[in-house]
């Protein structure tokens, strides 16, 4: 089964071929079964290449399905390489990838480009695919930039609101400007390793750099970049937020499954570069903690409810990035893989709630929907509680509590590490518990027009089972010590050395988390339940804060400051083009040369006549001086 | 028997050629223009007829039957021309037919 590796990609591709082409004559039944069923067979067939790759015992294979082009030194072919990395991942792109196709055809039944949604979204899914599948870096450029179209094309879905394009097109430039230091990247990798192929790169990296070598930490950084730009991850994180233009389903998909998760997956697929270049490895956990401080705070003052989840995602990805900062990178994957599952949850719960209320983003006008849509309830319930992290029950609190362990006891870890993301835990239960209190309880103030059906509870309950029992795959020393998911990734992520004599502190550690969870939770039961006077006051005193967190930190105004009023005014200055002023003198030039000219054009025959005569007198003349 | 030098048989060729060119330039009305035009054709073939028998070969006097039948079917052409001409401006003014001017 294992040789059909290559049909992951392809059937998502192939169907979004269809769609594309022959889409709009389709019935939306047909539609969907060719959207949704080639990313169940893809989830099938992940499944069986996964069981029959797992029992091989290989550590990895490879299918090179041609070669693509040959310049030079450069040989590059489309080839796919599976290993326990990479086969965590397209696990979590198919099948939840799967799942939200199945909640879309209920979502978007009433939209009339709906095949166009379906031949994105396959679309979108494979260029994730050959992402995480590609053998070398070009291939996963071509991953990398597929999927940057594919969220524009996605986030301006509804192009006909001018405010969707705008935040499709920020989303397009803000990433390509990491894409364009990532780009470089790879031309340096080339320069120095002559070959593209993620293999060779790393295997001749150690032979090739010392630790600490400048080459390898400019190319670690420069990679980094590119990564932060599709990551989401400050200093490039404002597009996400706007991201959520786009109908919820992709919201689920850019947060889960796809788009987002890949500069995760970049550098730990290039995690040998980033031991042999310890500085950027440093700045990439100082760029996670702050970013999931800056994300977490941001996420305290939304009110659109979507807001508050794109918030909360960048938040949760910089936890990732801060267990890579630390060399955590089996808990990097393992909250990726967890995080995947409660947020598309999350997402898909929250567009079950918006559209169950016609269309209303805004938390403080729905209210009371505990009774009237119980099933998104518990479910949006389970999913808020993991992303909580609430202690021992929920999938969430086991990857997160693994985070914050490493970064406490690593050997790389220190104590600000810990310290951010121990404040970030925090204030990740309360503005989650926030949202569950706001949006479920209290008085109803929008009525419910739309149950949601088959189609859409089914997909919540089945992630909302993965968010809690996605967890118990790998559990710490201290409960019950089961670590299926490292063991399952330690022969290619290498574990992390601990500090000496720092094991016993590890319970001390997950109680201090759980307690702070749980703390969270209960402060934000008083804020919104209780004692909802209280919240409004402490916004109305520092409503100065609140505005400034509710903007995003300001981000969109420092960047419009420095980088789109320049360039607004240099082409307002330069709005003749500078340049096409010498094409446009060409033709001035030639214009007064014919209007001179056509005067000599009377019509009148005798003056051609001496035109002829006084033209054959001066060649004689000419002829007679100058010998040939 | 007097044999009449080169020069003075090209000179004439010359002097008729002038007269004509000069008369097409001044001259408005088309016919005379045509008359002219066929004195410059005239002039050229006596050039080619004084040379000819100054070098003794019969390359001149072809030439001029070359001459010659040209210049009548470019008499047959003008005519016709000039025929249309007066059918459309009713005068034989060549001034007045500019309509092709810039």
């Amino acid at each position: 089964m294992i040789n059909l590796l290559w049909l992951i990609p392809t059937l998502p591709f192939l169907s979004a071929l269809i769609l594309i082409f022959v889409g709009s004559r389709l019935s939306w039944r047909i539609a969907a079964l060719i959207g949704a069923g080639s990313i169940g067979l893809a989830a099938v067939l992940t499944i069986l290449v996964g069981y029959d790759f797992l029992s091989s015992g290989k550590e990895a294979y490879l299918h090179v399905a041609w070669n693509w082009f040959q310049a030079g030194d450069l040989s590059t072919t489309f080839a796919f390489y599976l290993d326990s990395l990479s086969m965590v991942f397209i696990f979590v792109i198919t099948f939840v990838g799967f799942l939200i196709h199945i909640y879309s055809i209920e979502f978007m039944q009433e939209d009339e480009g709906f095949s166009r949604f379906f031949a994105y979204l396959n679309l979108f899914v494979c260029s994730m695919l050959i992402l995480v599948l590609a053998d070398n870096l070009v291939l996963l450029y071509l991953g990398w930039e597929g999927v940057g179209l594919c969220s524009y094309l996605l986030i301006g879905f509804w192009y006909s609101e001018e405010k969707n394009g705008y935040a499709a097109r920020k989303a397009f430039i803000i990433t390509r400007v990491g894409d364009t230091a990532m780009a470089i990247g790879l031309f340096m990798l080339f320069t120095v390793f002559h070959t593209l192929n993620i293999q060779d790169i790393l295997s001749q990296a150690p032979l090739v750099w010392t630790t600490g070598a400048s080459m390898a930490v400019v190319i670690a950084f420069l990679l980094l970049g590119g990564a932060v730009g599709k990551s989401a991850q400050l200093p490039l994180q404002t597009w996400l937020p706007d991201a959520m233009a786009g109908p919820s389903p992709v919201s689920a998909l850019i947060h889960a499954a796809t788009m987002v998760t890949a500069g995760v997956y970049l550098i730990t697929r290039m995690h040998i570069v980033y031991e042999l270049a310890p500085l950027a490895q440093l700045w990439v956990g100082i760029i996670g903690a702050i970013t999931l401080l800056v994300a977490g705070f941001s996420a305290l003052t939304q009110f659109d409810l979507k807001r508050v989840l794109a918030y909360s995602t960048i938040s949760q990805i910089g936890y990732m990035f801060l267990a890579m900062g630390v060399g955590a990178w089996s808990a990097a994957v393992f909250h990726f893989m967890i995080h995947a599952f409660f947020k598309a949850l999350l997402f898909l719960a929250a567009g079950a709630v918006i559209m169950a209320l016609h269309h209303e983003h805004d938390m403080f006008r729905m209210g009371g929907l505990k009774t009237k849509l119980p099933v998104i309830y518990w479910t949006f319930l389970i999913g808020a509680a993991s992303l909580a992290a609430l202690p021992f029950v929920t999938a969430g609190f086991y990857s997160k509590d693994q985070i914050l362990w490493l970064a406490w006891a690593g050997e790389k870890g220190n104590l600000w590490f810990f310290l951010a993301a121990l404040t970030g835990a925090v204030v990740t239960a309360i503005y989650t518990f926030r949202m569950v209190f706001i949006t479920f309880f209290g008085e109803a103030k929008t009525k419910v027009s739309h149950i949601p059906g088959m189609r859409i509870t089914i997909p919540l309950i089945i992630l909302a089972t993965l968010s809690l029992a996605g967890g118990f795959i790998e559990l710490p020393h201290t409960l019950g010590h089961f670590t299926l998911f490292s063991d399952y990734l330690s022969p290619l992520l290498p574990s992390v050395a601990l500090k000496d004599g720092i094991e016993s502190t590890e319970w001390t550690i997950q109680l201090v988390t759980a307690v702070l969870a749980l703390g969270g939770v209960y402060f934000a039961y008083i804020l919104y339940v209780k004692q909802p006077k209280i919240s409004d006051e402490i916004k109305s005193s520092t409503f100065e804060l609140h505005q400034f967190w509710f903007r995003g930190w300001d981000f969109d105004a420092l960047y419009n400051l420095l980088f789109v009023r320049p360039f607004v005014y240099l082409s307002r200055v330069n709005k003749n083009d500078v340049i096409d002023q010498f094409y446009m003198g060409l033709v001035q030039i030639t214009e007064y040369f014919n209007s001179t000219f056509v005067k000599t054009q009377s019509g009148i025959l005798r003056w051609y006549v001496m035109g002829i005569v006084v033209g054959a007198i001066l060649i004689m003349t000419i002829s007679l001086f100058v010998q040939p | 028997m007097n044999v009449l030098p080169v020069e003075m048989g090209l000179l004439l060729a010359g002097v008729l050629f002038t007269l004509g060119l000069i008369s097409v330039l001044i001259r408005r009305n088309i016919i005379f223009m045509l008359i002219s035009v066929e004195i410059m054709l005239n002039a050229a073939g006596l050039a080619f007829i004084v040379a000819g028998s100054r070098w003794a070969q019969a390359d001149g006097q072809v030439m001029f039957i070359f001459i010659l039948t040209m210049a009548a079917a470019e008499v047959s052409v003008g005519l016709a021309l000039i025929l249309q001409i007066y059918h459309h401006l009713k005068t034989l003014d060549s001034d007045a037919a500019d309509k092709m001017n810039g």
